[in-house]
C-alpha cells in the first residue's frame, strides 16, 4: 500500500499508456469501422488523461472536448452515412511494402534517437509551476495560456482561424451533391 | 519519476500505429482515425517538452495541432463522403483515376 502511494504516478502513467497503446492497436486491428471508431475514443480520452499527469489542464479538456466530442462525433456520423456493411471486404495491403517499412523504420529510429537525446540533455527539471503563471504570478493553467495566446501568439492564432475557414467552405464543396460528382463525369455542369 | 523519455517512448509507439495504420489499411475511414494517432502522439509529444522546458509554447502548439486535425477531419470525412457518392465504396485502392 505504501508502494502504492509513493508511487501514485509512476503505476498511472504505466497503467493509462498500456490502456493507451492498447486502444491504438484497437483501432488497427478492429475489423468493424465502429468498433475502431471507439476503441479511438478510448484512446482519446486516455492521451486526455496524460496530458493531465503534465499539468496540461486546459489541452486535457480540449482533447476530450474536440476529439472526444467533435472529431468522434464526426466519424461516427460518417460511418453511419456510408452504411459499411454494404461495402465489399476491405484487402489489406502488404505487398512490396517491405524496402519502404525498413527505410520508415531507420528515419523514425533516426528521429526518436534524437529526441530521446534531447529529451535526456533538455535544461531544466519542470515542476509545472511555470505553466499556470505569467510573469511569475501563479493564476492557473488556462488563463495564463490564455495570456500568452493573445500576445505572444496572437499572429498564429489569426492565422489557424483562417484555416478553420478555409476547412469549413472545403468540407462544404466536398459535400456538395453536385451534378458532376452524381454522373461521375468530370466535364458535366450543373 | 516520469520524464519525457517515458512520453517521447509512448508517443513513439502511438505514432508508428498510426504510421502503419494508414500503410497497411485500406479503408479510408480507418487510415483517417490512424492520422488522428499520429497527431496525439504528436501532441503527447509537445505536452511532454512543454513540462520538461518549463515553456507554454508547447501547449500553445498542441492547441494549433488540434485545430489543424480538426480542420483535417472534417475535409477527409468530405472526401469520403464525395468517394462514396462516386465509387460507393471506402476502399483507397478503387480512387486511382490520377494514376499515370
Amino acid at each position: 500500500m505504501e508502494f502504492l502511494i509513493a508511487n501514485f504516478v509512476e503505476i498511472l502513467f504505466y497503467c493509462l499508456a498500456v490502456l493507451t497503446v492498447a486502444g491504438g492497436i484497437g483501432v488497427l486491428l478492429f475489423k468493424s469501422p465502429v468498433h475502431a471508431a471507439l476503441s479511438l475514443l478510448f484512446t482519446f480520452v486516455l492521451v486526455g488523461a496524460l496530458f493531465l499527469l503534465r499539468h496540461a489542464e486546459l489541452l486535457a479538456a480540449v482533447q476530450v472536448l474536440v476529439y472526444g466530442g467533435g472529431i468522434m462525433v464526426l466519424f461516427l456520423f460518417v460511418i453511419m452515412l456510408v452504411n459499411v456493411k454494404s461495402l465489399a471486404a476491405e484487402q489489406v495491403f502488404m505487398s512490396g511494402i517491405a524496402p519502404l517499412a525498413v527505410v520508415g523504420g531507420v528515419l523514425l529510429g533516426v528521429l526518436i534517437a534524437f529526441g530521446l537525446v534531447f529529451g535526456v540533455l533538455a535544461s531544466g527539471h519542470g515542476d509545472g509551476t511555470a505553466l499556470r503563471s505569467v510573469d511569475g504570478e501563479e493564476i492557473g493553467n488556462t488563463e495564463a495560456i490564455g495570456a500568452i495566446l493573445y500576445t505572444k501568439y496572437l499572429v498564429p492564432f489569426e492565422v489557424v482561424s483562417v484555416v478553420l475557414l478555409v476547412a469549413m467552405i472545403g468540407a462544404i464543396v466536398f459535400g456538395r451533391r453536385s451534378a458532376a460528382l452524381e454522373t461521375g463525369g468530370g466535364g458535366g455542369g450543373p | 519519476m516520469i520524464g519525457a523519455t517515458h512520453y517521447v517512448v509512448l508517443s513513439l509507439i502511438l505514432f508508428c500505429l498510426g504510421l502503419v495504420g494508414v500503410m497497411m489499411r485500406r479503408n479510408f475511414i480507418t487510415v483517417l482515425m490512424s492520422l488522428e494517432l499520429m497527431f496525439n502522439a504528436v501532441n503527447l509529444n509537445l505536452i511532454a517538452f512543454s513540462f520538461r522546458l518549463s515553456d507554454l509554447a508547447g501547449q500553445v502548439l498542441a492547441i494549433f495541432v488540434i485545430t489543424v486535425a480538426a480542420a483535417e477531419a472534417a475535409i477527409g470525412l468530405g472526401l469520403i463522403i464525395a468517394l462514396v457518392r462516386l465509387k460507393d465504396t471506402v476502399d483507397l485502392d478503387q480512387a486511382d483515376e490520377m494514376r499515370g
